[in-house]
């Protein structure tokens, strides 16, 4: 008996939309299995995880917090994705994001008005797109990798902010505390619900730009340009599409979601600029953008679930004292299970049992005598 | 249904009952065959008439529903191409399986499973290249290749495998008269050696001309075994398609001297794109309204480079040095130059014409958002998928597309009918200017005169075309008058009235067509 993978004439609708549901399960198994290695009991570990974060309101605001920077920058990285371009740097977008919206109120701490917020953001996602362009320019222009350049600029751009928070944006009211100053109250992302919790307004912001990205993608010609200059660079130069601008368009538009994301978190979730901001958003936001099938509103789906894992890491620690390394564990079994489960979607899995090479199939041989 | 003269003679192949379903088509349906030793035997067929679906049956890459496949007369399972090798059956597909990263030679040693050393295997490919009469470069990287190039390599692969029956797919298509003739020699020497070959083709006249017996197959089934001596072209042509194959009908252009001047290409000079491409040297070129001009020429000649040039895709440096209807377009892209009345279709469907994955209607998108955006589009860029669903229908009628869903894939149409779409989608704008690179490669006889009959009707109303082939009955068929591209260089149009198959033969390369050997060109860059 082997194992055959056949290639289906068309992709299945079924698997494509069943795939990530498949991957869960198989990470769930798999995460099991890694309780029980560690002497934890696994139905006590993964109702630690997936379960326990959902049953009370203030642990929902916190899904909503961790999961808007996740779909906001999944939701930019599809239309990269998309469009073959490999950015890798979202979370060093995320980082400059956060460093060039808090720029505002740190060197105008007296501009106190309705104006600063949305000045922020706006600065905010300049920032990550600005920085996303450099990648995006080195590709075009000199074809560099650009995988391995955004990859690169994350350090760069994690480096800047330790040195910002260390050194000239330092709170000196903070002893000695490698932290910025608190926002001042204008500057600070309003809470939507604050009666039952601390979800802010950017998970609004997240759904917002899932819908738009998806009615980009699915409606519109730009879209279209994304999809077709990036599944087959040939037919999309002679359909008068430059490959050149599509790679700008997709970096800006990730890195401006990503810096988006970065200045919502700072100035919503954690109120002031310090060394550590991101738990890795950037990153697990590839699993997030993989698992939603590069699909914008299955994105938001997926969002959810990587938050939920983070979350979920939190509460093990504290339930069933495994260390929060596990959550990268979960995360890079999730990712390596949807990957694998697409396989899915192209092939039909076939179990053959093996046959004597020369023996003729007894059914064949009727099949031909019955055709005269 | 079977002649009892093939049973007669040794039979190599028998192949009885043989039947293939794909959901509900039955793409093949009791097929029987045999294939004697020593014989030419042409598989004849329109297109999506199964003659691929039972080529990969008997070369292992499907497996067959019913049905039993004989081979020296004992039955076989043939469950991969690897098997089919061990057998002794060779393959030159249509749809090339080349990787473009490698050369020639590292492509053919790939499939030799052996480990001898590269330099061997391109002295012998060099050597069985010459002696066949098909001439190749094995250091030159497929990527680099022309169609015809890549043709000659899979040729030369399967006979490296010293097979005992080889299967041609389509395989003079890509070639010159002279180069055909050649290949024809090949294939008589290789029946003399007692090898078999299985011949599919839609080139009536070199069937006739060639083969020993001929299966017809038509939807799926066998209509008929014949011996193509006895037959007519227009006998096969009828079986073939079940109907009468319009003739074309080509009246003379009526003052197209006088007519004016759509396209001109005025010194035309392109330095090679990469180190394997052909510069593009002073090329001329006008063609009126009204009149179709034929580009000849062998495979890898500056055709490919050529087209690009004129489309758009690699702009030139000067405006005037093309015009599209007295606008000089030479700074604009493929886009503006669309918009000027130019149409065109490349060589190349899969991944140039069209993106694989995409539907019929986003492929229409592709290539007309510019020019009929006030059609297709909505205001804010929204794309208007009813209006591309409505002219993808019209389309597909018009072109008679033969398709399994009502908008599928790209890639999941057999070549010929996605040619017929792709030439449909621009026949529909009634462009002022059409420039067409390879229109009926592996098209079928039904589908290829549909088309070339298509194009002189273009003309003949008004429009200017260019037709870049390498076929040359085609370019007789359908051309006011035909140029010949060799080397990057274009001669001077000849009327179709003094153009003769020797006189264009001559000027495509003579005796030695083609290609600079590797080590001179590497001292030309």
């Amino acid at each position: 008996m082997r194992v055959e993978l056949v290639k289906r004439p068309q992709q299945s609708v079924l698997f494509s939309a069943l795939s990530p549901f498949i991957a869960f399960a198989l990470m769930v198994i798999a995460g099991a299995i890694i309780f029980l290695a560690l002497g934890k009991n696994p139905v006590t570990g993964l109702y630690a995880y997936f379960v326990q974060p959902l049953t009370e309101i203030w642990s929902l605001h916190e899904l909503a917090i961790k999961a808007a920077p996740l779909i906001l920058i999944a939701v930019g990285l599809c239309v990269c994705f998309l469009s073959n371009n490999w950015n890798i740097g979202a979370e060093g977008q995320f980082t400059i994001g956060a460093i060039t919206g808090a720029a505002l109120p740190l060197y105008f701490p007296d501009m106190h008005n309705v104006a600063v917020l949305p000045l922020m953001l706006a600065f905010g996602a300049a920032g990550g797109a600005l920085y996303a362009a450099i990648p995006a320019l080195l590709k075009a222009r000199f074809n560099t990798n650009e995988i391995l350049t955004s990859l690169m600029l994350v350090y760069v751009a994690q480096l800047v902010l330790d040195w910002l928070v260390r050194g000239p944006w330092r709170d000196p009211a903070a002893m000695s505390f490698p932290q910025a100053p608190a926002f001042h109250s204008w500057a600070v992302l309003p809470e939507l619900l604050p009666a039952s919790g601390r979800a802010n307004w950017g998970i609004v912001f997240a759904l917002v730009a899932a819908f738009a990205v998806w009615f980009m993608l699915a409606r519109t010609l730009k879209g279209f340009e994304v999809k077709v200059v990036g599944q087959s660079p040939r037919a999309g130069a002679f359909g008068g599409f430059s490959t050149a601008r599509t790679i700008v368009f997709a970096f800006l538009v990730s890195g401006a979601l990503a810096g988006l994301a970065g200045i919502t978190e700072v100035s919503g979730a954690i109120g002031r600029l310090q060394p550590q901001i991101s738990p890795g958003y950037g990153f697990a936001a590839i699993i997030v953008a993989f698992l939603g099938r590069l699909n914008p509103l299955g994105i938001v789906a997926a969002g959810f679930v990587l938050a939920l894992s983070y979350l979920g890491g939190e509460a093990a620690q504290i339930e069933i004292g495994v260390t929060d390394k596990t959550v990268r564990a979960f995360q890079g079994m999730l990712l390596f299970f949807v990957l694998a489960c697409d396989t899915l979607i192209h092939y039909r899995v076939r179990l053959v049992r093996p046959a004597p090479a020369t023996a003729a199939k007894p059914l064949a041989t009727e099949a031909a005598h019955g055709h005269h | 249904m079977t002649g009892d003269h093939a049973r007669l003679g040794e039979a190599l192949l028998d192949v009885r009952g043989l039947t293939k379903i794909f959901g509900t088509l039955r793409a093949c349906d009791g097929v029987d065959l045999t294939i004697s030793k020593g014989e030419i035997h042409a598989l004849l067929g329109e297109n999506g008439a199964g003659k691929s679906t039972l080529v990969k049956m008997l070369f292992g890459s499907l497996e067959p529903n019913a049905g039993e496949i004989l081979w020296r007369g004992k039955p076989v399972r043939i469950t991969s191409p690897n098997a089919a090798r061990q057998l002794g059956i060779g393959m030159v597909f249509q749809h090339f399986s080349l990787f473009e990263a490698l050369t020639a030679a590292e492509n053919i040693a790939l499939s030799l499973a052996s480990d001898t050393p590269i330099s061997t295997i391109a002295a012998k490919a060099q050597a069985l290249s010459h002696s066949y009469g098909l001439p190749l470069d094995p250091y030159a990287l497929v990527g680099d290749l022309s169609v015809g190039e890549r043709q000659r390599i899979e040729i030369i692969r399967c006979l490296l495998q010293t097979p005992d029956l080889i299967i041609l797919d389509e395989p003079t298509s890509v070639l010159t008269p002279q180069e055909a003739d050649r290949l024809f020699e090949t294939l008589e020497r290789l029946r003399g050696e007692g090898k078999s070959i299985l011949y599919i083709s839609h080139r009536l006249e070199e069937v006739k001309r060639m083969c020993d017996r001929a299966t017809v197959l038509r939807h799926g089934k066998v209509v008929g075994h014949c011996d193509p001596q006895q037959e007519t072209a227009a006998s096969l042509a009828r079986m073939m398609v079940g109907s009468e194959v319009h003739e074309i009908v080509r009246e003379p252009a009526k003052g197209a001297e006088a007519a004016a001047v759509l396209l001109e290409v005025d010194h035309l000079d392109r330095a090679p794109a990469t180190p394997f491409s052909i510069p593009l040297r002073d090329v001329s070129l006008s063609v009126r309204a009204g009149e179709v001009i034929g580009i000849a020429g062998v495979a890898g000649n500056g055709q490919g480079e050529f087209f690009e040039a004129i489309s758009g895709e690699a702009t030139q440096a000067r405006a005037d040095t093309v015009s599209i209807r007295g606008e000089n377009v030479g700074l604009m892209g493929i886009s503006g130059r669309r918009l000027t009345g130019a149409a065109f279709v490349p060589e190349e469907r899969l991944g140039h014409g069209a993106a694989p994955a995409m539907t019929l209607s986003e492929n229409l998108l592709l290539s007309r958002h510019a020019t009929d955006d006030k059609a297709f589009l909505g205001s804010a860029g929204t794309v208007l998928t009813g209006a591309l669903a409505t002219a993808a229908r019209r389309i597909n009628e018009m072109m008679d597309v033969r398709k399994s869903a009502e908008d599928p894939a790209a890639s999941a149409l057999s070549g010929g009918n996605l040619q017929k779409f792709i030439i449909g989608r621009e026949l529909d704008r009634k462009p002022a200017v059409m420039i067409v690179n390879q229109p009926t490669w592996g098209v079928d006889a039904g589908a290829a005169a549909h088309i070339r009959q298509a194009l002189i009707e273009l003309a003949r109303a008004g429009s200017a075309v260019l037709v870049i082939s390498q076929d040359l009955d085609e370019l007789f068929e359908i051309s006011d008058a035909i140029a010949v591209m060799h080397n990057g260089e274009l001669s001077k149009p000849i009327p179709i009235a003094d153009a003769t198959f020797e006189k264009i033969g001559l000027l495509m390369g003579g005796a030695e067509p083609g290609h600079v050997p590797h080590e001179q060109r590497m001292e030309v860059a």
